[in-house]
């Protein structure tokens, strides 16, 4: 056995930077496209869009992260493209993109619960890409443990939900039982595209529109799939160890959205 | 099951077209596509079972699945046969008018069709007779009323006879009836990370007797959502209703488009497809020699194996802008070009990754603890392996070697020098040595397709009359099958995957019968078997 334990040492420790400062490595992150002053054929490069995430106002382009299923389309084979955001601190909570509450940083959970947490990861349907990416956060480049992150395979110990895929119609017993069955203060923080709008899925008889029509959800993490990086952004953020996103192309003074393109400097 | 030596073997493609006239020769009309390697023969319904027994068993053809087509007029069948070399395809047509039902079921001689039988049962409301067990298959019993046929045209997805409160008092069916049986349910939540997906496992105590699974929890009709969707847009689809393996869910659909408009790929666009998929197989199975490793609780192992699956993620995102790959097929090419610097960065990763699998291997193969637990478990032997036409390293490490980009090369792959790999034993520690090897072989394809990337274009004019085309693509997990068909206006009436999950779930129940508990988390891991692609 001592053979694994130098072959450990000679592997060094891998592990990201992320959260004490931006992770940069090349292909973390797919991106999302950035909104704002576009110009003429706004409109145009918008109707390219086969989800609906981008909507033209004038010359603005605003992007709905939560329906964007990466297909590029708004970057390729056009003339001119849409600008590409490279950065991963997606993750923003229900109530204050909803103006429900203040919008302010109240977390999810209370303060006891900030250092550990035990998640629950529920597939609703998911294509196999956010679990995949979930699977990831246990590697050794994330390591989530040593951020008191924890999973989980009964309700009765979970503080989170983490839900992916877009709510099938067999998965919905299943998940509102799971749900039932978590001690309160309980957190839904809904995964991906699907999760969020439906994704590729939305339309389909045999499946829901996202969590949201289901449960209650706390925190929403983008992307079709979020790369880890914004996976654990989205726990940061139902631990209230991390400002959320607020929502991007919409014109707004919110400095975390500065923060998050700042971070973004991981390029090709 | 015959597993004997099949009679006829290796023949000739004309030599084969004579024996299946010599022996069907009154009934059965051949349209033949020699360009294809593709035979259609038109078989009407009382001879079905006798021309299927007779591909599958004394030719030696595998199962490719059964496409239901129903047009304005009638039922189509398409039961599709393949083989190696000579043999090609061979598409069974059976018709019927709209207001007949009743096919005979194949399943007694092919065995492989028994599911496909079920789908279609499920989903068009087509009776099959002779099939042992139909029904609760696609739709959950216990959250659809009967009659509910979703792939018929005319179906109303918003009408609300069928909406369903589902019912918690409903429980699945149990096979073993021996006094003290009990059963142990799993899933669909189970474990730590997986996918939603349900076993029984029948036992008297100690050990498992046998499992049966019941899957379809995920199902998001995507068969249903690509009708009537433009032939662009349906790839969207293609990509992301199995995405750890969508390069090559994507690359079927898009050869079975092209197949359909007759359109030539581009040379570069050609070898840079066979770059990602290959580039895809290699991440897949670092992340499939990942759960093995996880599965048997081998922290160590496991971590080192996740950091070579998160580099070639890294590398993918690199490459393409996106992990997964999306995005970068088109119909007709690829969406944009790579350059060539950043295939040979793409390149010198990957040959990173099979220094670090091939140091990995080599520790994992004197870890003894390690191979007590999976040598001997889940064993698949050949001829099971044949009789449910396996794919993948599933079928390969029982030593039934089908993979597509040999026995039935397509455009890429003519002039690449790469090895089927195949082990013999059928357990959980043959198909972890399979995985390697391929993995390996995997990097062997990069370095050609890198060395010899020619420049120009990458994509095609795609103008698609209509028509119907399969397109195949040896995927990671095994060969992945989509039967399209296109309307005049380029829309689709009919995308059917077959994908290898599906293929492979089949026989999942065999490997995983008499057994200790603890060892069902290692013969599931050591199956590969992806729920998304099962459940569509």
């Amino acid at each position: 056995m001592s053979e694994w334990v130098i072959k450990g040492l000679v592997a060094g420790i891998r592990t990201t930077v992320y959260p004490k400062a931006p992770e940069r490595a090349p292909g973390t992150t797919p991106g999302f496209p950035a909104g704002g002053e576009f110009g003429r054929g706004a409109s145009e490069l918008a109707s390219r869009c086969p989800t609906g995430a981008l909507a033209a106002r004038g010359g603005t382009i605003d992007v709905d992260e939560r329906r964007c299923i990466h297909c590029y389309r708004c970057v390729r084979g056009v003339e001119r493209p849409l600008g590409w955001d490279r950065g991963y601190e997606w993750a923003t909570q229900a109530h204050s993109r909803e103006g429900l509450a203040t919008g302010s940083e109240r977390p999810a959970l209370g303060r006891p619960y900030r250092k550990s947490i035990h998640v629950i990861v529920v597939d609703a349907g998911d294509c196999g890409a956010c679990l995949n990416e979930v699977r990831q956060l246990n590697n050794p480049y994330y390591n989530m443990h040593r951020l008191g992150f924890f999973v989980t395979p009964t309700p009765r110990h979970a503080d989170v939900l983490l839900v992916v895929g877009p709510v099938t119609d067999h998965m919905r017993v299943a998940l509102r039982k799971i749900y039932d069955a978590m001690p309160t203060p309980k957190c839904v923080v809904a995964v991906g595209a699907c999760a969020l709008s439906g994704g590729v899925f939305a339309g389909s008889f045999t499946c829901k529109r996202g969590v949201a029509d289901v449960l209650p959800v706390e925190v929403e993490v983008p992307g079709n799939p979020p790369p880890p990086l914004a996976i654990l952004h989205g726990l940061l953020v139902a631990a209230g160890r991390a400002a959320p996103a607020r929502r991007r192309g919409v014109p707004e003074d919110g400095e975390a959205t500065a923060a998050s393109r700042a971070s973004a400097g991981a390029g090709e | 099951m015959n597993a004997d030596r099949p009679q006829e073997r290796r023949v000739t493609r004309e030599r084969f077209r004579e024996l299946i006239e010599e022996r069907w020769p009154t009934v059965v009309h051949s349209i033949v596509d020699l360009a294809n390697a593709t035979i259609e023969l038109d078989c009407p319904r009382r001879l079905l079972r006798e021309l299927c027994q007779g591909l599958f068993h004394d030719f030696d053809l595998a199962f490719a699945g059964l496409t239901v087509e129903e047009d304005a007029s009638e039922w189509k069948l398409r039961y599709v046969f393949y083989g190696d070399g000579e043999a090609g395809w061979v598409h069974v047509l059976a018709r019927a008018p709209l207001d007949d039902t009743r096919f005979p079921s194949i399943v007694e001689s092919v065995h492989a069709a028994d599911w496909h039988e079920r789908v279609a049962e499920d989903l068009y409301g087509l009776q099959f007779e002779g099939h042992p067990r139909l029904g609760d298959f696609v739709l959950h019993d216990d959250v659809w009323q009967e009659g509910v046929e979703p792939m018929r045209r005319g179906f109303d997805a918003e009408a609300a006879m069928h909406q369903r409160q589902p019912n918690t008092d409903w429980r699945p069916v149990r096979v073993v009836e021996e006094s003290g049986a009990f059963v142990m349910p799993i899933g669909p939540k189970f474990s730590g990370v997986t996918e939603s997906v349900h076993f029984l496992l029948e036992t008297v105590g100690e050990d498992v007797i046998r499992t049966s699974t019941r899957r379809y929890y995920k199902w998001r009709a995507i068969e249903k959502l690509a009708e009537g969707k433009s032939a662009a847009d349906a790839l969207l689809l293609a990509e992301r209703f199995a995405a750890t393996t969508a390069f090559a869910h994507g690359f079927a659909y898009c050869r079975a488009a092209e197949a359909i408009a007759g359109t030539v790929v581009p040379p570069r666009a050609r070898l840079l497809r066979v770059l990602l998929a290959e580039l895809e197989r290699l991440r897949h199975h670092a992340g499939a020699i990942q759960e093995i490793c996880e599965s048997c609780a081998f922290a160590v192992a496991s971590s080192h194996a996740g950091i070579v699956e998160e580099d070639l993620l890294r590398a993918s995102g690199q490459l393409t802008g996106h992990r997964y790959l999306f995005g970068v097929l088109a119909p007709g090419g690829l969406a944009c070009d790579l350059t060539t610097p950043a295939c040979r960065t793409t390149l010198a990763q990957a040959q990173e990754a099979r220094i670090a699998l091939g140091a990995l291997l080599r520790e994992l193969s004197i870890s003894s603890s390690f191979l007590d637990r999976l040598e001997e478990v889940g064993v698949i032997p050949l001829r099971t392996a044949r009789a449910y036409s396996l794919v993948g390293p599933v079928a390969r490490a029982s030593s039934y070697l089908r993979d597509l980009r040999r026995a039935r090369p397509y455009p890429g792959y003519e002039d690449l020098e790469f090895d089927v790999p195949s082990e013999e034993e059928g357990d959980g520690y043959a198909r972890l040595r399979l995985l390697f090897s391929e993995a390996e072989q995997s990097v062997r394809i990069i370095e050609q397709v890198v060395a010899r990337l020619p420049e120009g274009p990458v994509r095609a004019p795609f103008e698609p009359p209509g028509g119907g085309a399969l397109g195949w693509v040896e995927a990671p997990r095994g060969g992945t099958f989509a039967w399209l068909r296109l309307d005049a206006s380029g829309v689709v009436v009919r995308y059917r995957p077959v994908t290898p999950s599906f293929i492979n779930w089949h026989a999942f129940q065999l490997g995983a019968e008499k057994f200790a508990f603890q060892d069902f988390p290692i013969i599931l891991s050591t199956f590969d078997l992806s729920v998304a692609e099962n459940d569509l």
